[in-house]
């Protein structure tokens, strides 16, 4: 026998809080892609099955601790349930990401730094796939920040990376005019 | 020397710096040109080629002269603009482009053979011999014509990037631009306001005349404050437009902490990629010279920097001014000298007819023809007046529109004769209008209108309408003025200060029929540089249109590239420094694998172990040949997590993926995996692996480390652009499995006491297991050619798991192995990786050709067989030594043993190269016809490393050829 010990991406690296700015890591969640085949009609069943249906393009639906996040053309993330059976491509992406939230005051200016997009028109719950300095990322709106998803292999330099802006970005706000 | 009661200085701080080991004081609001002037320095600098003093010649960025070197620590920073600098504490500044000292310039020596160094003297005069441009005359002239120097340290400075967006991009603070911003602002617009300078105002802060009854700087304060209020308005000062870009995109360096004494770890620049609907230009114009002998002498500056030093810092840059100009905005300077108590010797106009009157001496219809003095003006002749004693001598040609930005998108200006100069034609980049002085508008009054009429164009493409502001009352008195560009008479005249070029360098192109303004400015270094003829290119052009007999508009301008003013590298590449430059991906194993004094390597993004030493192993070899050993007889354990894993489902499954490789895989049975190479549209292979049937219409597809981007980029174009009529979706689950490689004769034994229930896999099957009822999947696929499996689970385990692993193995005579092991045992076994299939091979040239179904059609079919790509190939092969050199390289080339080792002669290369501990050096290559020439001994030559080996030409495939050990 082998002990197996779960370990998220990040682990050991956050939280981290840098002036008005705080990166943290959000829990190990259980976390599905879902790519409906031609033609299938999947939402329905989806809202039976765990609440939420599916989101339009660019957004995400959440309601009791699960949501859908529109991840790409024709594919979602479902977090926090398990899918039923549907006429899709599922997969399981519980592993694969490293997810963290930037939040606080200055995060947009952080965000400006890393992210090519005008983060500033996204609402809350908005969903968008660009980078994050060299890494693709899931970006999704939240109320206090950003969550940022990278593939797990890049939490080091993620960490890294938003790090060297916060302190940036802190250090630019206490400069005289 | 510094006015008691003008300027916008704040005389109650009081700050210095050192310039060449001098300290000079001056006060906030000063910029290190006006503490230098304030402190009766003139000679700042060497010019490019002569090495002739210079001086401040102007209050803008523009300036080609105050360049200087800023040393922090052991940091340079070149090229460093007084004008643009604004005074801190303890600067270090010293002057640059000279051989001994500032005051003492051993080159100056170049001035006196200038006849010598005349345009075009590098393509005369070191043509020959040949190879002496590259040792011996470039480095001595690169070291005589420098600009500013690089510590040649690492880059210590930080520097920031970032992305800004907008409705309305205004770019310039001056009365076009606060107009333009304020009737954009009150439409309702997100509105960007860009300033080069430290305070917003533009050139109002350096005049005297008023707006709407305020002096014009108060006013601009006043309405930089209304538009600070409102919320859709970001202001940034101290930040330089310096592109135009496709799709209304601008490029920008904001100055971030260059006025800070010590800025933390705040960056220096920020680099901006600003995307705006549309753009108000609003730059203003910049004064030009007139050329006459001796127009470079230190104390001989712009008309309007003598007034704008005088009015916005309070600094006179003489006791006894001279004005030359040749329309009435010079005539503004004498006024405001005289009102400010300085002493104005002579005021000439080329114009007998001007009308302009004052308590001075006036030149009508004169010229100054010559500068008295060497490092500081001393006086001045006048053309029909004699010499006049003088210390400082104010030049206007007339006004250029900064029609720079306009222009980036290879639009060409339109010449003006009322103001004669070129002004911006509508639409040069879309969505950009050009307001005020920048536009050729250069009243007050004009220039204010002007920003409320662009911005209401801007704001009507964008949809957007709002009150116009009220257009204050100012000056709406337009300048007149009569061209002139040089003083007729003897000596040299000159146009470009920063790579001294002259009226007569000028000629000489053009009577040498370098005729087009472009030939020109590359013949004689025109309008290059920092400064990129900002001063020069207006009045080059203008000479040369004369000494061709062609007008100013036929002759045209050369073209205006970004950036605007020279941007640092570092700040473009910021955070992309060291690591930066890419980011890196790190398996679950790694920290484990470092512990343990792996060396890691890096493969692709990935980083993997090199090899596991062991205490007493001194050499990679002796870890690498134990390693080999080790899994050939007991068990050894590798991640390969890195390797690309590709979910594929859908009714179509299987035929996208027989569409995509060579060989069959919708006829592959759930729980089996199979071998597969996929080609190029053009034929050639794109990478190799193995694909495994999960279950019904579902596949995992492994790429190479190398490739999985490329594998998925490919996919998805097949998949959206080829085969749309496909039902299939995939989606990379590389990073969601740890996966780890369980290979050796007692690989079985360990998985019996791993898995919760080791299913008897046949070689090439797959299912699904668990370990401690984690789900998890079994492979039983081998790299080795040994009885091995892969074994995947949940990546959050992955640590844990192969610590776990490793124990076991070791508790068998195992352990972990790395990629020099891997390699050597996959030679012995003659399998590709992308030293093989680098790009330019077919199937048929790895030994595959027979997968090429015939049933189906696959990408790359037709292309590989064309013609080229079906005989006489390059085949692979193995090689063994077989004389006393034993030494194989990779990329040797083979050559017949009696032939010269030329290029003619090759016959193929090596593309791997191991040493296995039970056969010794064997390598695999590609070789002419090769798979016929088995047992043939050829001569390998690796002309780098000045090897050549004899070697025996044999099957890829070193050990078990049979694959038994697989399959048992």
């Amino acid at each position: 026998m082998i002990d197996l010990i779960a370990k998220s991406a990040a682990d050991g690296l956050l939280p981290v809080t840098i002036g008005s700015m705080t990166l943290t890591e959000l829990p190990l969640r259980e976390m599905h892609s879902i790519a409906p085949f031609k033609g299938a009609k999947v939402s329905a069943a989806l809202k039976k099955a765990t609440g939420v249906g599916l989101p339009d393009v660019g957004r995400g639906t959440a309601k009791g601790g699960v949501e859908i996040l529109w991840t790409a053309r024709g594919q979602y993330f479902l977090i926090g349930a398990t899918p039923p059976k549907l006429s899709a491509a599922i997969t399981d992406q519980s592993d694969a990401w490293c997810a963290v939230v930037l939040s606080g005051e200055s995060a947009p200016q952080v965000m400006a730094r890393v992210c090519p997009l005008d983060l500033g028109r996204m609402g809350e719950g908005d969903v968008a796939r660009s980078l994050v300095g060299h890494m693709t990322a899931i970006i999704v709106k939240r109320a206090d920040g950003f969550e940022i998803l990278v593939f797990r292999a890049f939490a080091k330099t993620l960490v890294h990376e938003l790090r060297e802006v916060m302190v940036s970005v802190t250090a630019q706000a206490a400069l005289p005019d | 020397m510094r006015h008691d009661t003008k300027g916008l200085i704040d005389r109650a701080e009081r700050r210095s710096f050192t310039f060449d080991g001098n300290t000079y004081s001056g006060f906030k609001g000063d910029t290190l040109a006006s503490t230098l002037l304030a402190n009766n320095v003139h000679l700042v600098g060497r010019s490019f080629k002569y090495h002739r003093p210079r001086g401040l010649m102007s209050d803008g960025t523009q300036d080609p002269n105050g360049l200087v070197e800023l040393h922090q620590g052991n940091q340079i920073t070149p090229n460093l603009r007084l004008t643009g600098q604004e005074l801190v504490n303890g600067l270090d500044i010293r002057s640059q482009n000279h051989w001994g000292s500032l005051d003492w310039d051993v080159l100056e020596l170049n001035d006196l053979v200038s006849p010598f160094l005349s345009a075009g003297f590098y393509y005369k005069t070191f043509m020959w011999p040949k190879a002496f441009w590259e040792k011996i005359y470039e480095p001595i002239i690169r070291r005589a014509a420098g600009l500013g120097r690089l510590s040649m340290e690492n880059n210590s400075d930080r520097y920031d990037k970032a992305f800004a967006f907008c409705d309305v991009l205004v770019i310039g603070s001056g009365p076009a631009g606060i107009m333009a911003a304020l009737t954009a602002a009150k439409a309702g617009a997100q509105v960007i306001l860009a300033e080069e300078d430290f305070i917003f105002g533009g050139r109002l802060n350096s005049e005297t005349f008023e707006i709407g009854g305020k002096p014009g700087h108060i006013w601009a304060q006043d309405q930089i404050a209304k538009l600070a209020a409102m919320e859709n308005v970001r202001l940034m000062k101290r930040t330089t437009v310096t592109g135009a870009y496709d799709g209304g995109t601008y490029g920008a360096v904001e100055r971030v902490s260059h006025h800070v004494q010590d800025a933390g770890d705040a960056p220096l620049e920020t680099f901006w990629r600003i995307a705006a609907k549309g753009c108000v230009y609003a730059a203003g114009a910049m004064e030009r010279p007139i050329a006459f002998q001796n127009n470079d002498r230190p104390g001989v500056m712009m008309a309007s920097a003598v007034r704008g030093y005088l009015n916005r810092y309070g600094v006179a840059a003489g006791k006894r001014v001279a004005l030359f100009g040749n329309n009435d905005d010079a005539f503004r300077t004498a006024q405001d000298l005289a009102a400010a108590g300085v002493h104005i010797v002579a005021y000439v106009d080329s114009r007998a007819d001007a009308d302009i009157t004052g308590d001075f001496p006036i030149y009508k219809g004169a010229h100054v023809t010559n500068v008295k003095g060497r490092k500081r003006v001393e006086g001045v002749t006048i053309s029909g007046a004699g010499d006049i004693m003088a210390d400082c001598l104010g030049v206007s040609g007339g006004y250029n529109p900064t029609v720079h930005l306009p222009c980036h998108m290879n639009g060409r200006p339109q010449w003006n004769e009322q103001i004669a100069a070129f002004i911006p034609v509508p639409n040069m980049v879309p969505g950009m209008e050009v307001a005020g002085a920048a536009g050729g508008t250069f009243s007050t009054h004009g220039c204010l209108k002007s920003g409320v009429f662009r911005a209401k164009e801007v704001l009507k493409s964008l949809g957007l309408e709002g009150r116009a502001p009220a257009i204050p009352k100012a000056d709406a008195s337009q300048t007149q003025i009569r061209p002139l560009w040089t003083v007729p008479g003897k000596g040299r005249a000159w146009l470009d200060f920063q790579n001294d070029v002259t009226v007569k360098d000028v000629k000489l192109a053009a009577q040498e029929n370098f005729k087009s303004v472009e030939h020109m400015k590359r013949y004689t270094t025109q309008g290059m540089a920092p400064d990129q003829g900002k001063n020069s290119n207006v009045n080059a052009l203008a000479v040369l249109a004369d000494a061709t007999g062609r007008g100013i508009p036929e002759t045209g301008t050369t073209t205006f590239r970004p950036p605007y003013t020279p941007v640092a590298i570092a700040a473009m590449g910021a955070y992309s420094q060291g690591h930066g430059f890419a980011p890196q991906r790190f398996t679950t194993s790694d920290e484990l694998s470092r512990e343990i004094n792996a060396p890691m390597i890096e493969a692709g993004l990935w980083y993997r172990p090199s090899y596991f030493p062991k205490d007493g192993e001194t050499h990679w070899r002796q870890s690498c040949d134990r390693e080999v050993n080790m899994v050939r007889s007991a068990v050894g354990i590798a991640d390969v997590s890195t390797l690309g894993k590709i979910d594929i489902q859908g009714p179509d499954a299987g035929k996208f993926l027989d569409f995509l490789y060579i060989n069959t895989f919708s006829t592959l049975k759930p729980g089996k995996v199979r071998y597969g190479i996929m080609l190029r549209e053009d034929g050639h292979v794109m990478d190799d692996g193995t694909t495994s049937c999960i279950a019904e219409n579902h596949y995992v597809m492994t790429t190479t480390t190398a490739a999985a981007g490329q594998v998925m980029r490919h996919l998805e174009f097949v998949s959206q652009c080829l085969r749309p009529d496909l039902d299939v979706q995939f989606l990379s689950v590389t990073e969601a499995w740890a996966q780890f490689a369980v290979a050796g004769p007692k690989s079985k034994d360990l998985l019996s006491q791993v898995l919760d229930a080791a299913p008897d896999l046949p070689f090439m099957g797959c299912g699904d297991v668990a370990i401690g009822g984690v789900k998890a999947r079994l492979f039983r696929i081998s790299f080795s050619g040994e009885h091995a499996y892969e074994l995947a689970v949940p990546a959050r385990y992955g640590e844990s798991f192969f610590k776990g692993l490793l124990a076991k193995a070791e508790a068998m005579g195992g352990g972990a192995y790395g990629m020099e092991a891997l390699n050597v045992m996959r030679i012995e076994k003659g399998f590709l990786t992308h030293s093989e299939i680098h790009g330019r091979v077919t199937a048929g040239d790895v030994g595959m050709g027979m997968m090429m179904s015939k049933k189906k059609d696959f990408i790359g079919k037709t292309a590989a067989m064309r013609p080229g790509l079906m005989e006489d190939r390059e085949e692979l092969v193995g090689l063994k030594p077989v004389g006393a050199v034993k030494e194989l390289n990779a990329g040797a080339f083979f050559f017949a043993s009696d032939a010269d080792p030329i290029r003619e002669n090759q016959q193929g290369y090596t593309t791997s190269v191991g040493f296995s501990p039970q056969l010794g050096m064997i390598g695999l290559g590609f070789l002419k016809n090769g798979r016929e020439r088995h047992g043939e001994q050829l001569k390998l030559v690796d002309h780098l490393r000045h090897v050549t080996t004899q070697v025996e030409i044999c099957h890829p495939v070193f050990l078990d050829p049979e694959g038994s050990k697989a399959r048992d």
